[in-house]
């Protein structure tokens, strides 16, 4: 069952779909920076959220034409203060080069946001001035909310028995 | 099997801050502009301050074992005597992957998990979780009346319950320790009626999709009576106590300042937006459930420091006592929870009768209720900001994705803003005015 209406409706040149009432925009990477900039001008001046989803093994969800599925999605939630009015962005980024333009610029808030989303789905953001991890330890191999990644599968070191 | 070498090639880069003489000047100014968020020939200049060897700096750790730092912050100070120049906040001590356990558990399952992020306001978290899978199901607009009104009052005790403690915590951080005692005294009142109400004093996975868990108890009204009594002449005490005291004013005011345009890029919402003087709460700018319809007003500051954000709660209390009275007027009668068979499980009466009604009961708790594929973001007013909630479905009964839009870990980030330039004694009061809660900040 599928509530994506199919519209032909575009916001900047980049298609807009609604999920239960809620306005989408689905930007390609090129075209992201360049949306974000026109939307602050619109009046969202404040990036309430931004995620990510994997999608591995939910690949055929419902997108609008002319937009290709891809592994990973950036989610922005923004928020407009003066309009009182949410928008969410929805970017797709391929599996092969995880890397999307870094919000920094746009919104400073986003800096953890964006650390958060690198340690956990190793989605790279470029311009971000200090993409380290953010919540687990420096020394951790792999990310956790990957779909590849399994739930606890911390090594467990045992001692070796005498033989 | 984590050897040096694997941790060298799968290390991304150390979460400390480094201290300025193994940095270079680049590196240093990429490192205070990422904390402090200011412009490159800003970073540039303070990338040259400590010139003379006599006025070295020192990095300090703060916490993550210290008592003021609301659980396990670590905060990483340089200091110029007894200013801070740069400060780093490292979180991730309490990071327990909420997040990932939410896509193994059930949509009914997932209350339980919710509720103990943010723990000092637990039901603002299962009700914009409930919120949100409604939304997926499409029953958002049809909650029984007396379910809504009953969230909302929920919704404000918590509220109250949560900014009574700020008040005790900041207190107890500016040496203020009656205010402490006070504070979970009248805490201790309301966590009482929740007792009541729901069984638990926290975590109460009490809100749930399609309803609440049970009706209100025989008496709740005359409970919630008396604490709404009990606290505002409570709150006036306060006020002589600290609003009004010589000292309190002098440790708070001017400390910790931000100004709107910081508070707004930096995406805080909350007390901390509503003291630099942006009216925002989401009650009443997109409102939900029933606050449109209830009169009450925006505590709004104006200077943007500590005291701001301190009186802001503290008004916030007196708002939600006059909503709460409100609420008691148009408690509707009717249901508690939806009566949707494929969302509630039937009355225990009914199982015993009713072939259905037990096939219902075992499909609803074991396998869990489909929701419709789609995603959904749900935004709602906690007593620390905007919290909200983005669920992707596949169509199964769990979650394909849950992320929680945290208003601590959004609002963390603007301490380094705060400090700059301070003293380290007022670094506690700021800590303690931004009222973070490290279950929400990590999860």
């Amino acid at each position: 069952m599928s509530e994506v209406a199919a519209t032909d409706e575009s916001l900047h040149g980049s298609p807009v779909s609604y999920s239960r009432g809620q306005k989408v925009v689905h930007p390609s990477r090129e075209q992201f920076v360049a949306l974000l900039k026109k939307l602050i001008d619109e009046g969202f001046t404040m990036c309430a959220d931004l995620t990510a989803a994997d999608y591995l093994t939910h690949p055929g969800r419902d997108l609008p034409a002319g937009v290709d599925a891809e592994r990973f999605e950036v989610v922005l939630n923004l928020l407009s203060i003066t309009k009182r009015e949410r928008l969410r962005v929805r970017v797709q980024v391929p599996e092969s080069d995880p890397t999307i333009a870094s919000c920094f610029d746009l919104w400073p808030g986003t800096e953890a946001m964006e650390r958060e989303v690198f340690d956990m789905f190793g989605i790279r953001f470029d311009g971000h001035p200090d993409l380290t991890r953010i919540l687990m330890p420096e020394d951790w191999e792999g990310h956790p909310l990957r779909k590849d990644y399994a739930i606890g599968r911390i090594p467990v070191q045992f001692k070796g028995a005498h033989s | 099997m984590t050897t040096v070498e694997n941790v060298r090639q799968t290390s991304e880069g150390g979460q400390e801050m480094k201290p300025r003489s193994e940095l270079g000047a680049k590196e240093l100014m990429r490192e205070v502009g990422a904390v402090l968020r200011m412009s490159e020939a800003e970073a540039a200049a303070l990338g040259q301050l400590p010139a003379d060897a006599e006025d070295q700096t020192m990095i300090i750790n703060m916490g993550p074992q210290h008592p003021s730092t609301h659980g396990v912050l670590r905060l990483m100070l340089e200091l110029q005597g007894e200013t801070v120049l740069r400060c780093k906040p490292i979180i991730g001590y309490l990071h327990t992957g909420m997040e990932k356990t939410g896509e193994d558990l059930t949509f009914l399952q997932g209350g339980t998990n919710v509720t103990r992020m943010d723990y000092l306001s637990p039901l603002n978290n299962e009700l914009v979780f409930s919120m949100a899978t409604e939304k997926l199901l499409g029953i958002d607009g049809d909650i029984p009346e007396r379910a809504v009104w009953m969230r909302m009052l929920l919704s404000e005790m918590n509220r109250m319950s949560s900014h009574l403690l700020f008040l005790a915590t900041n207190g107890m951080d500016l040496g203020a320790v009656s205010m402490m005692l006070y504070g979970w005294r009248e805490r201790e009142e309301v966590l009482r009626f929740f007792q009541k109400v729901t069984g638990l004093r926290m975590n109460h996975n009490f809100i749930r999709p399609g309803g609440l868990a049970a009706d209100l108890p025989p008496g709740w009204r005359d409970d919630v009576l008396s604490i709404l009594e009990m606290l505002p002449p409570r709150l006036e005490e306060y006020d002589v106590l600290m609003t009004n005291q010589p000292i309190w004013r002098e440790r708070l005011q001017g400390v910790g300042v931000i100004t709107a345009e910081e508070a707004l890029a930096l995406g805080t919402s909350g007390p901390i937006l509503r003291s630099t003087g942006v009216p925002f709460d989401l009650r009443r700018d997109m409102p939900y459930m029933h606050y449109d319809e209830l009169d009450f007003d925006v505590i709004v500051g104006s200077y943007g420091d500590a005291f701001d954000r301190y009186a802001i709660r503290l008004n916030e209390v007196r708002e939600s006592i006059k909503i709460v009275y409100q609420i008691l007027d148009r408690m509707p009668s009717g249901d508690y929870r939806i009566q949707n068979k494929k969302v509630t499980p039937p009355p225990r009466g009914r199982i015993d009768e009713s072939m259905e009604a037990l096939i219902h009961h075992f499909k609803i708790f074991t396998e869990g209720f489909r929701v419709p594929e789609g995603e959904v973001y749900v935004g709602i007013e906690s007593p620390r900001g905007e919290i909200g909630c983005y669920i992707v479905s596949d169509g199964g009964p769990k979650p394909y994705c849950i992320h929680m839009r945290a208003p601590s870990f959004v609002n963390i980030q603007a301490l380094p803003h705060m400090m700059r330039g301070g003293l380290v004694a007022d670094a506690v009061a700021v800590i303690s005015s931004v009222d973070p809660v490290l279950g929400d900040v990590d999860r």
